[in-house]
């Protein structure tokens, strides 16, 4: 296992720094907003005729505004480990950004584990493996101290 | 000029899981529509069909595939998609070439045979289509969007899970004797709280299942309506909005919303706005409302609608459920139909099917679940990708 390739589950969405991963957006030179996944060609805000947009690394910590669990196995394109561990989700604003990021929790922390408002940060964990990669995702894990 | 079509006639075939073609189905439910208007096929001059994306090529070009298999009669055609508001696209194409002029008399119709458990992207490594992004990087599903809602409901307002299965309790029972509804049972609270957890905080019963249905109506301009009958239920309105940027809500399929940091919220959120047009083009309000038949592919997203189609401050809604005031009998019934609670989803058809009830229940037909004395009612949609439904009837 641990001769296998990490690489990205899909190329553009987060840097693969393993201590300190950031997801990867882009910012309108024009207006300032920002988009995730990455816009390259134009500006999404309507009254904006900007069409200069740069790749940024949003914020990798943000504050909960809501959570959920995936208790029966999603169906493929996910590829689901085998016996299928439940997990949860939560939802987490960027301040700075002024977005709202999906993605899952880190394994072993549950629903009971999560309140709103509770700060969390961006880490990189195995989605799946093949015969010669261990293909990563990003998940949200509460910050350290911050009761989970 | 008058905005207002005839709903002439509307037909349904039931909700289930049939194992046959979708093309049937839609077949079935206009044939009964046809018969309810008075309207021989072939004087039928738009066929609006209602796609599905889950039943190959025929299902991309319904509105071709229905007059195929009613028949090929020269009629007109068109064919929509806008996810789980397809139907309102139909309606909506049908209503503006009869306001336009442009035909008399048009045939609306959504069907659907879907699969069991939860709907699935379609095939093939896909990464710039966000409906296969969430699925293969995060195992998010359609109920993680809805389990995310219901704990806001929760954190803001203080829902209860109790709340949520008193939403299904009542569709349930409102549901239990409609011919073209699927499940025709009481449930309990208990049942509810007993079943599995599917996306926390919502179990299995406060989530809708997948079914095959159908759904037609038959409209028509005011001056055709008149020669076949008198009153006829009216369409006063059709919402097909999308959001106004930035919208900051995470929707159905996204990762991600909007961003706020470039320009300001709009004054009203993508789900306010829905029935909100509606009201606007209809000249009436909530107030006015008898009814409404909203979407409730969860139990706590019904009472977000509440809030959202303004039939109760926002933080109501529990008291407005509990006191009542969304049962048959109350002030506002909601989904006297059953809702999705009681037929599950046919996506294509939904919209339409909404429509139907309406009909039935302003005419004084909604047998064992009739709204006493309703004049006019709302219904409230809303399809991934950003598509908005809403339709306003009256007599």
């Amino acid at each position: 296992m641990t001769d296998k390739t990490h690489a990205p589950a899909v190329e553009g969405l987060f840097t693969m720094d393993p201590r300190e991963p950031h997801l990867l957006g882009s910012q309108c030179r024009g207006c300032g907003t920002y988009f995730f996944p990455v816009e390259k060609n134009f500006c999404r805000n309507p009254g904006c005729d900007e069409a200069d947009l740069q790749e940024v690394e949003l914020s990798r910590t943000g504050k909960v505004w809501s959570y959920t669990s995936a208790n029966y196995k999603p169906p493929a394109p996910f590829v689901a480990k085998e016996p299928f561990e439940p997990f949860a989700i939560a939802a987490v604003e960027l301040e700075k950004e002024g977005i709202t990021v999906l993605g899952q929790v880190v394994s072993g922390v549950g629903v009971e584990s999560l309140e709103t408002g509770m700060p969390m940060e961006l880490v990189l964990d195995e989605l799946y493996q093949d015969d010669e990669h261990v293909f990563m995702t990003w998940k949200w894990k509460p910050t350290s101290g911050s009761g989970a | 000029m008058s905005k207002e079509v005839a709903v002439l006639g509307a037909g349904m075939h039931p909700w289930g899981k049939w194992g046959q073609s979708f093309i049937g189905y839609g077949v079935k439910a206009a044939q009964d529509a046809l018969k309810d208007a008075g309207v021989r096929w072939q004087d039928i001059q738009l066929v609006a069909g209602g796609d599905t994306i889950r039943n190959g090529y025929p299902g991309f070009v319904a509105g071709a595939t229905f007059a195929q298999a009613l028949g090929w009669s020269g009629a007109k055609v068109s064919s929509s998609y806008g996810a789980c508001a397809t139907g309102a696209q139909a309606i909506g194409v049908a209503r503006a070439h009869i306001l336009a002029g442009l035909c008399d008399v048009a045939l609306v119709i959504g069907a659907d045979a879907a699969p069991r458990g939860f709907f699935a992207p379609a095939g093939g490594r896909r990464p710039d289509d966000p409906d296969w992004l969430r699925f293969h990087v995060q195992g998010i599903t359609n109920p993680t969007y809805f389990g995310l809602y219901a704990r806001r409901r929760m954190d803001a307002y203080g829902a209860t899970a109790a709340d949520f299965a008193a939403v299904k309790v009542k569709n349930a029972r409102h549901g239990l004797h409609n011919p073209n509804a699927r499940y025709k049972k009481e449930v309990s609270i208990e049942d509810v709280l007993g079943s599995a957890v599917v996306a926390d905080p919502l179990h299995l019963l406060d989530i809708c299942a997948t079914s095959d249905g159908a759904a037609a109506l038959v409209l028509s301009s005011m001056d055709f309506a008149r020669k076949h009958t008198t009153d006829p239920v009216k369409i006063s309105a059709v919402s097909t909005v999308t959001p106004v940027y930035p919208n900051t809500i995470i929707e159905m399929p996204n990762m991600s919303t909007d961003s706020s940091a470039g320009v300001g919220l709009p004054p009203i959120g993508f789900k306010e706005s829905i029935a909100h047009q509606a009201y606007e083009e209809a000249g009436l309000g909530p107030e006015d409302m008898h009814l409404a038949e909203v979407y409730d592919l969860s139990t706590a997203l019904e009472l977000d609608w509440y809030e959202q189609i303004g039939l109760c401050p926002q933080g109501d809604a529990e008291k407005l459920l509990r006191d009542g005031e969304t049962s048959i009998g109350g002030r506002v019934p909601v989904n006297p139909s059953g809702g999705l609670a009681s037929f599950g989803e046919a996506v294509p058809a939904q919209a339409i099917a909404q429509v139907c009830e309406l009909t039935w229940q302003l005419r004084g037909q909604a047998e064992g679940r009739q709204v006493e004395g309703a004049k006019a009612g709302v219904t409230v949609n809303q399809g991934l990708f950003g598509h908005g439904s809403s339709v306003i009837c009256t007599v």
